[in-house]
C-alpha cells in the first residue's frame, strides 16, 4: 500500500504487504542465531537473523501499511507508539549486545522491502561494519548525567546567606523575611548550578583514563526528564568492559558531598552514540 | 504515562550477562530516545522517514515540553525564537516577561557552560562536540521550572 517512491531501478518490489525492519547488525554466529529467537521485534513478531558476508543483521518482519513511509510517519507522531517502538527497537539491541557482543545498534526505523535488501546492504558495506565491530569490541557505553538540585539547599542557604537563622527575624516584618528569603533562594539556586558545572567539569576529568571517546548529549528536560534537579550536563563515554564498574564509582563519588548535585550513571548501554562514523567511512572515527 | 504504556510492551526475555546487558525494559524513555532517534548507525533504508523532521518538530515539542498549548500557557515558546524550527524567530521580541526570563536564563545557561569549559581546558580535556549547540542554549533554560518566579520577582 504505501510504495516507496524511490525503488531502484531492477529491483523487484517486496510482496508489497511486507517489510524488513532492521535493529542491529552484529558478527554472523552461533550466538547471534540463539539469541534472536528470544526476542520480539517492533510489531511484537519473531526476530531472525539475515547473514551476509560474516555479518548478520537482526530483523523482524513489519506490515507495510504501518512501516511504510506514511505509516511509519504516523506512528512516530504518536507518543505511545513512539515509545512502544523505540522501547522494542532497544530491547533488541540490548538483548543482544547482552549475549552476542559487540553489536551496531541501528537507529529507529530502519526498514527495507525485503530480506534480500538488506544482505545486499551487508554485503556492500562488510568492510565498514567489520571495522566498527572491531573498534567497539569489549565496549560499552555509560551515560552520565549531572543535575542541579537548588531546593535541596533553600533551608540551609537561607541561614547562611542571611546570616541570621530563620527563626530570629519576627521583626523585620513578614514582606522584608519573604524578600530576603527570595533572594537567599536564588543565590542558593546559582550555587547549585556553580556547584554543579563544577562537577560536570569533573566528570571528563575523572574518565580522562579510562574512556576512549565521548560524546555529549543535549541536557533533558521537560515531560520526559524524571528527575527532580536540573539536568546541567548529559554525556557518554565508550568505555573498555573492564573498566565500567570502577568508572561508574569514580562519578558517583563526585557528588557525595555536594547534596545541591546529583550525577546519575546509565548503562551499560549497546554503543549507540559511537557508531556515527558508518555513513562516512573515510570521514574518520569519534574525537 | 509511560506507566500505562509499559504493559503494552512486546518484551523479549531478559538474559542478559551483567557485563554489557543492562534494564532495556526499565531504562529511561528518555534515555532511549535520544539514542534510537540521535544516535546508531544511520544506513539508507528503502523507506526513508526523515527523523530529522520528527524529532525536531514532534518529539521537541511533544516530549520536551508537555503540549504546546500546556507549554504556551506556561510561557514556553522557545521554538517560535528557534531559527532552525520557526522563521518567526527574532531576537528583538525579548521585552515581554516570558522573553525576559528566558534571555535571563539563557545568559545564567551560557556563563555555565564557559565555566564548563574553563575547567575542562583547565583539566587538559578536549572540548566536548557540540553537535545541537545552536539548540542548547534555549533548551537548558526551560528545565527550571522553579526558577520562574524569582525571575519575575527580580524584574518586577
Amino acid at each position: 500500500m504505501t510504495t516507496p517512491s524511490h525503488v531502484p531501478a531492477g529491483v523487484p518490489a517486496a510482496a508489497g504487504d511486507e517489510l524488513t525492519y532492521v535493529y542491529a547488525v552484529g558478527r554472523d554466529g552461533p550466538a547471534l542465531r540463539a539469541v534472536a529467537p528470544r526476542l520480539a521485534g517492533a510489531d511484537g513478531g519473531p526476530v531472525r537473523v539475515i547473514g551476509a558476508d560474516g555479518l548478520g543483521a537482526l530483523v523482524s518482519t513489519v506490515p507495510a501499511d504501518a512501516f511504510g513511509e506514511s505509516g511509519l510517519a504516523t506512528q512516530l507522531e504518536d507518543l505511545a507508539r513512539l515509545e512502544a517502538i523505540a522501547r522494542a527497537h532497544h530491547s533488541v539491541i540490548d538483548a543482544a549486545f547482552g549475549e552476542a557482543p559487540p553489536i551496531l545498534p541501528m537507529r529507529l526505523a530502519t526498514v527495507y522491502l525485503d530480506d534480500a535488501r538488506v544482505g545486499a546492504v551487508l554485503t556492500r558495506r562488510h568492510v565498514h561494519f567489520r571495522e566498527l565491530l572491531d573498534r567497539l569490541e569489549n565496549h560499552v557505553e555509560l551515560g552520565v548525567k549531572v543535575y542541579a538540585d537548588p531546593r535541596a539547599v533553600v533551608g540551609t542557604a537561607s541561614v547562611a546567606a542571611t546570616g541570621t537563622p530563620a527563626g530570629q527575624t519576627p521583626g523585620a516584618g513578614a514582606g522584608r523575611a519573604y524578600l530576603r528569603q527570595r533572594r537567599a533562594q536564588q543565590r542558593g539556586g546559582r550555587a547549585a548550578h556553580r556547584a554543579a558545572a563544577e562537577v560536570a567539569g569533573r566528570v571528563a576529568e575523572v574518565a580522562g583514563g579510562v574512556a576512549v571517546s565521548r560524546a555529549v548529549h543535549r541536557p533533558q528536560q521537560g515531560q520526559l526528564a524524571t528527575h527532580s534537579g536540573v539536568n546541567v550536563a548529559n554525556e557518554a563515554y565508550l568505555v573498555p568492559v573492564e573498566h565500567a564498574d570502577r568508572l561508574r564509582q569514580g562519578w558517583h563519588a563526585l557528588a557525595e558531598d555536594e547534596p545541591r548535585v546529583s550525577v546519575e550513571v546509565t548503562g551499560p548501554w549497546a554503543p549507540y552514540s559511537f557508531t556515527v562514523s558508518a555513513e562516512a567511512p573515510e570521514g574518520g572515527g569519534n574525537p | 504515562m509511560s506507566d500505562s504504556l509499559a504493559g503494552r510492551m512486546p518484551g523479549p526475555p531478559r538474559n542478559a550477562a551483567p557485563a554489557y546487558g543492562q534494564s532495556g525494559s526499565s531504562a529511561n524513555l528518555a534515555d532511549i530516545l535520544e539514542r534510537v532517534l540521535d544516535k546508531g548507525v544511520v544506513i539508507a533504508g528503502d523507506i526513508q522517514i526523515n527523523l530529522l523532521d520528527i524529532e525536531l518538530l514532534t518529539i521537541r515539542l511533544r516530549l520536551l515540553v508537555a503540549s504546546v498549548d500546556k507549554a504556551k500557557e506556561m510561557g514556553i515558546d522557545w521554538w517560535e525564537h528557534d531559527p532552525s524550527l520557526s522563521s518567526r524567530a527574532r531576537p528583538a521580541h525579548r521585552s515581554a516577561s516570558p522573553g525576559g526570563r528566558r534571555e535571563a536564563l539563557a545568559e545564567e545557561n551560557e556563563r555555565l557552560r564557559a565555566e564548563v569549559a574553563r575547567l575542562r581546558a583547565a583539566g587538559g580535556l578536549p572540548e566536548a562536540e557540540h553537535t545541537d549547540a545552536e539548540h542548547t542554549d534555549e533548551d537548558s533554560g526551560h528545565g527550571e521550572a522553579e526558577a520562574v518566579p524569582e525571575g519575575r520577582e527580580e524584574r518586577r
